[in-house]
């Protein structure tokens, strides 16, 4: 399949709870309160809810990247800005679209990517993500290593 | 660009230093690894299925995104005195410049060789910047970027992350 600037991945949809946050949370080993604990969050962040953390929102981002990859993709970088948070309730849909391809010195070819997390059509958190994608059948990125990856 | 000289002596003095190098309190686990997986449904079979984990990576490897739990002491634990903070640099921060509240608005993970399961991960913090006072909608405070660089056992490098936070009063 060649992948194009301009190619749209299918959105992700998924209801956040308040066990999304949690889970979120604890499985990043995030131990602070405004993501396990309203009252703090209400309180002391002046925030409606707890919110989902910066690592589970990275560990989203990945899942919805190499769903679209498969598991050759191997993520290059990822950099993040959160412009709200997401609450338990809200559903938040992932969405994204190819930039550019580009294929660097040592023949790895890289897609770049820009995401978005919304709620209601309000972006919340923005991505911009590369990953490597095999260049033949056979190749894999997974095999790069040393001066062979650079991300 | 940042005034420096407006920047508590002991703040300006952190920048560009390498502080906090440590290493894990424990070995990179596959069953964070799934957990973490399992907390955003995350089914990509090379984290799941070893046969693909072998024909891919050469083995098991934990997935890129779990890059800094590996560093994230434990709550509690024996003569631990205090909640134990990840980001340690970040609650110095706030603490030296009287900022009760923090959040981190930007983070940038690259991602270099995978961290696998055995894996014992050290990492180190770099104060990069600290911004002039700024008002945002959360209140008065400033922004700081502080890099963590993360590397296994070997000294190989596994990741680099850059945090942007904004450290701040509310109003009142």
């Amino acid at each position: 399949v060649t992948v194009v600037a301009g190619d749209v991945i299918p959105p992700l949809s998924y209801p956040v709870t308040t066990t999304t946050v949690v889970l979120g949370a604890m499985a990043s080993r995030d131990w602070r309160p405004m993501h396990h604990d309203r009252d703090f969050a209400v309180n002391r962040n002046g925030t409606k809810d707890i919110f989902l953390n910066t690592p589970n929102q990275a560990a989203w981002f990945e899942r919805y990247v190499t769903d679209w990859t498969g598991p050759k993709g191997r993520l290059g970088r990822m950099t993040f800005r959160m412009h709200g948070s997401v609450f338990p309730g809200d559903t938040m849909v992932i969405s994204g679209k190819v930039r550019a391809t580009t294929v660097d010195d040592t023949g790895c070819t890289w897609v770049d990517l820009d995401l978005t997390l919304a709620v209601d059509d309000d972006v919340k958190t923005t991505c911009a993500a590369r990953v490597a994608v095999p260049t033949e059948t056979d190749d894999n990125p997974w095999a790069r290593a040393g001066a062979r990856w650079q991300p | 660009m940042t005034d420096v000289a407006a920047l508590p002596d002991a703040v300006a003095k952190l920048i560009g230093v390498t502080q906090y190098a440590e290493t894990a309190a424990f070995p990179a686990e596959r069953g964070y690894g799934w957990t973490s997986c399992a907390s955003v449904e995350n089914g990509n079979p090379l984290y799941w299925d070893d046969s693909v984990a072998e024909t891919l990576a050469g083995g098991p490897i934990l997935p890129l995104t779990t890059l800094s739990i590996w560093m994230r002491p434990h709550y509690w634990s024996p003569g631990q005195e205090g909640e134990g903070l990840a980001l340690q640099t970040h609650f110095d921060l706030k603490a030296l410049l009287d900022l009760p509240e923090a959040v981190i608005s930007d983070n940038t993970i690259v991602f270099h060789a995978p961290v696998r399961p055995g894996d014992v991960i050290s990492y180190a913090q770099v104060v990069r910047s600290v911004s002039d006072v700024k008002e945002t909608r959360l209140g008065v405070g400033r922004f700081w970027v502080i890099d963590v660089e993360y590397r296994n056992q070997d000294h190989e490098l596994v990741g680099v992350e850059s945090y942007t936070a904004f450290g701040y009063r509310r109003a009142a």
